[in-house]
């Protein structure tokens, strides 16, 4: 789950790290008041679940409170990345001398949190990650000790010369730790951490990830997700209990397992189809998932057919057949229904297909096959 | 032969009154694995009944199982919540070989269980993974016996479905296996693709290995690099999510694509490389699979 920049501070500052201020406002009117609050001239900036803001028009400048308003009314409702912004982040403009670069995320190859710094901040991380590697600094924390002062201290020092400024960057070295570890986030990031002419070491900007398993034992940071930035299906197949990821095509996918549906959707393009999303019915296969699975696939009005691809292990495949059963019978389906299933209960689960006028294959290919054609 | 586990092993199961540890254990007590104890906290003392009359003593900790049992395997079916310290709690014990099946453990709580079992030299398995089945011998996990059968081909996947998928054309094709091994969904595990090449390597009857990768992270690349230095048997390789959009989860908390490494054409492009053959369909796999056997 992803935290908007606002609330990503928010966390920040509850950990004592220095963060320049800022207020989100919902309308262009409380961005002019925000605005003439910080001396009339203010940045404004897009909150929404995607990078390249600035790029994207996002993040605009205002030396005056009207030109505030003026920003807020452009970006409010602006779409980036296909996400329609909902609210700006307005920020009195700070005094740049310097932009580095601070992130701390989960490194799959030592199996613990590993923290990057780069002097180079301000831009795109990964570009210099692929451009110029030996600007980024990288320790990995022992989960057993935590981030130590001494990693702390050096990881600020490959920032600074100025002993006061690296004293201040590693104090939000360790800041950011803390909230990393604190809210079981699977990334945290600053970018830029500024240094002002003053002198000061200030976070600017602020990224945060959290690790999904980490919600159920988390309430306040899972009341944290906005539901109103992200499409209402991604948002009813969470609460059915299924892994969907929505796409662009036409082939509406219904699978058991990760692997296969994403084999499946592959197989969609191979012969020539485009995949309308990814969907994971897992394990279980209750009647009641199939259902809010064929009722998220249906309300995507690209969806020109439904296929199901079912390799019965642990998942009955009578279960199945009975989950779409029952939902054909409880909502309408006025696409066709291709279907696959093939292991545990595999026949008995045609006699309840039959029964309902329903047949199904026994291969991956024939029903993708089948499918890409009647999409067309 | 077979990899990390034979039909010798002592088999303890942590959750096993719950409802997939319960079904699960007769499943793998029907297939033949030898399983001696269970774990569930506060139920220690009673018998958990497996299938026919076979009886399995219930303990508090797993500490007692293995004092009792001689336990030196075990399977995990705890809840989230609880599973990261079920992992640590066997690692503890002197277990050696820990398989994970548990999905949506935390990441940092799995970063600790990791790190505490390589300092107590356990292996673990997944979390987030199928299992282990050795055909006609043992299994550990969850993947069903009856669409298996012994020979020569060594199966290592990320996914569950998928390797099912995958195992059930090889072994239609006549094409049996030594072991299948899933190693899980999930960002960190325990055994890696590299892991267990170096025991199919060690493995004479293992002649060909089927790798099941998917998007996300670098685990591929590394296993054909380390395939074509060392390993004297051909691999056939397939990786799903070509047509995964970057930054989304596909189901696996570790199938996500961040940075170009994590595409599907990048590992198909190391696999092809290092000589590994990669099938474009599932179903191609076991046809590739019998031409290198050729």
């Amino acid at each position: 789950m992803n935290l908007h920049e606002y609330q990503a501070k928010e966390l920040f500052r509850e950990a004592g790290m220095a963060v320049n201020p800022g207020e989100v406002a919902g309308d262009p009117e409380q961005a002019r008041a925000l605005a003439e609050r910080f001396g009339g001239n203010a940045v404004i900036k897009a909150q929404v679940h995607s990078g390249g803001r600035g790029k994207a028009g996002g993040v605009k400048l205002a030396r005056s409170p009207e030109e505030a308003a003026d920003h807020a009314s452009a970006i409010l409702g602006m779409e980036i990345n296909g996400l329609v912004v909902g609210e700006v982040l307005v920020c009195p403009i700070e005094d740049i001398a310097t932009e580095a670069y601070v992130g701390v995320l989960v490194d799959r190859e030592g199996q613990c949190p590993v923290f990057m710094v780069s002097a180079e901040g301000g831009v795109d991380i990964e570009e210099v990650a692929a451009t110029n590697p030996e600007a980024i600094h990288r320790v990995r924390v022992d989960p057993r000790y935590g981030l130590l002062p001494h990693q702390a201290y050096g990881l600020a020092a490959r920032l600074y010369d100025d002993p006061g400024l690296v004293r201040q960057a590693a104090r939000i070295v360790a800041q950011l730790y803390d909230v990393f570890e604190g809210n079981g986030a699977s990334m945290a990031e600053i970018n830029p951490l500024i240094s002002t002419a003053g002198g000061r070491v200030v976070a600017i900007d602020a990224k945060m990830s959290i690790d999904d398993n980490e919600l159920f034992r988390r309430p306040a940071v899972a009341a944290l997700r906005d539901t109103a930035s992200e499409d209402s299906a991604d948002t009813r197949a969470r609460d059915a209990g299924l892994s969907f990821v929505k796409l662009d095509g036409n082939v509406g996918c219904c699978v058991n397992g990760a692997g296969l549906a994403m084999a499946t959707m592959d197989l969609v393009k191979y012969y020539g189809g485009e995949p309308a999303n990814f969907l994971d019915i897992g394990g279980s296969s209750s009647p009641d998932k199939v259902v809010a699975a064929l009722e998220i696939i249906t309300s995507d009005p690209e969806v020109k057919v439904i296929l199901f691809n079912i390799f019965g292990g642990i998942t009955r495949c009578d279960d199945v057949a009975r989950g779409i059963v029952a939902a054909v019978n409880r909502i309408g389906i006025d696409v066709p229904l291709v279907i696959r299933l093939t292991g545990t209960n595999e026949e008995l689960a045609r006699e309840i297909l039959a029964e309902a006028g329903l047949a199904a294959v026994a291969t991956m290919d024939e029903v993708v096959e089948q499918a890409v054609r009647l999409a067309r | 032969m077979s990899i990390f586990v034979d039909g010798t092993n002592r088999v303890v199961v942590q959750g096993i009154t719950g409802r997939d540890g319960s079904f699960h254990t007769r499943e793998m007590m029907a297939y033949g694995t030898r399983v001696v104890a269970g774990v569930t906290p506060g139920k220690g003392g009673r018998d958990f009944e497996g299938p026919g009359s076979a009886a399995v003593p219930v303990y508090d900790t797993v500490a007692e199982a293995v004092a009792e049992t001689g336990a030196d395997a075990s399977v995990v079916y705890v809840p989230p919540a609880f599973a990261a310290s079920a992992i640590m709690e066997a690692a503890d014990a002197g277990v050696g070989f820990i398989v994970c099946v548990t999905e949506g453990i935390p990441v940092l709580d799995m970063v600790r269980a990791h790190a505490l079992a390589r300092d107590r030299g356990s292996r673990v398995l997944g979390p987030n993974c199928p299992g282990i089945i050795c055909p006609g011998k043992t299994t550990m996990g969850i993947i069903p016996g009856r669409m298996v059968t012994p020979g020569p081909v060594g199966l290592i996947s990320r996914s569950g479905t998928l390797t099912y998928e995958a195992v059930y054309h090889l072994t239609r094709g006549g094409l049996g296996q030594t072991t299948c091994v899933g190693i899980g969904g999930d960002p960190l595990i325990g055994t890696s693709f590299v892991d267990c090449l170096a025991a199919f390597a060690e493995d004479p009857d293992t002649e060909a290995v089927v790798m099941i990768g998917e998007i996300g992270g670098t685990a591929e690349q590394e296993a054909a690099a380390w395939a074509s230095a060392n390993l004297n048997v051909p691999v056939v390789g397939f990786i799903a999510g070509r047509t995964a959009p970057p930054g989304k989860r596909m189901g696996h908390a570790g199938a996500i694509i961040s940075g170009s490494a994590g595409t599907a054409a990048e590992k198909t492009r190391a696999f092809e490389e290092n000589g590994i053959r990669v099938a474009r369909r599932p179903v191609e796999i076991a046809g590739l699979v019998a031409e290198s056997l050729r």
